[in-house]
């Protein structure tokens, strides 16, 4: 439990600090997989398999996130030539 | 006893190398770093009896998505370092603040649930005919988890068309 939360809160802390977003997205890995630990240890503490198999979803949604972003940051980067979330501002009114 | 040392170990390695992931300078090693989080979070998995997590793991983080990080990183070939501009408006202070909030918020829910005892969830555990724990993943995912499973699996190939999209130079 301290570990996972631990884990999480390296994870948040890099989203928050951070600058280039390719740390960012690896942060929020981290805190996936926080959650994943998480839901083994309770999975391993009640003696049932069903944290684990929630454990696969949360792995499979984190890997379409991960081939999703990375395909935002390139098209980004083709168009700016940057990863610096402060000099993402096209959206910008 | 064996097994208490065997969790803190690989427990300390896998807060060290969170930390080097976040503060580590050069993207490269920090992805280096993350494999080795991710391998010892699969060790982790082992200890607490899920093998067949552990596999998945290691093959998909370890193998597929860190990859995936490192093909973005060669790809995109930085020629001035992204944390030399800086904000004058972003406050790093902010979100330190902010992440120890969150910190203290986690510390009060587990403090909070630990004064009530685990209800108990023996019901989905005596419907399985099967032991070993591979089988067991499996026989839940096809039966009480199939229609989660099959969404799982139509939003991985939605992701998989949508990268192939977005990364395209032109279509």
């Amino acid at each position: 439990m301290v570990l996972s939360a631990a884990l999480f809160i390296i994870g948040v802390a890099g989203v928050m600090m951070r600058r280039n977003i390719i740390i960012i997205f690896m942060s929020i890995e981290l805190i996936l997989n926080a959650v994943n630990i998480n839901l083994v240890a309770y999975s391993n503490q009640v003696q049932n398999a069903v944290g684990q198999v929630f454990a696969i979803f949360v792995i499979a949604v984190a890997a379409a996130e991960a081939a999703v972003g990375l395909g935002i940051i390139l098209a980004f980067y083709r168009n700016k030539e940057t990863v610096n979330i402060d000099e993402m501002n096209l959206m910008r009114w | 006893m064996a097994e208490s040392i065997a969790f803190y170990t690989i427990s300390a390695f896998i807060l060290g190398f969170g930390l080097l992931v976040v503060t580590t300078k050069d993207t490269v090693h920090s992805v280096l770093f993350l494999v080795l989080d991710f391998l010892f979070v699969a060790a982790l998995y082992v200890l607490l009896g899920a093998q067949f997590l552990a596999a998945i793991q290691v093959l998909v983080y370890a193998g597929g998505i860190v990859v995936l990080y490192l093909f973005v990183v060669m790809l995109v070939n930085l020629k001035r370092p992204p944390e030399e501009y800086r904000d004058p408006r972003r406050r790093s202070v902010l979100g330190i603040a902010l992440s120890v909030a969150v910190l203290l918020e986690l510390t009060a829910i587990g403090l909070y649930s630990r004064s009530y005892p685990a209800p108990a969830l023996a019901a989905g555990a005596a419907a399985m005919p099967v032991t070993g724990n591979t089988e067991q993943v499996g026989w839940l995912l096809y039966t009480s988890y199939l229609i989660p499973f099959e969404i799982a699996s139509m939003l991985l190939l939605v992701a998989m068309i949508g990268a192939i999209v977005l990364a395209k130079r032109e279509l």
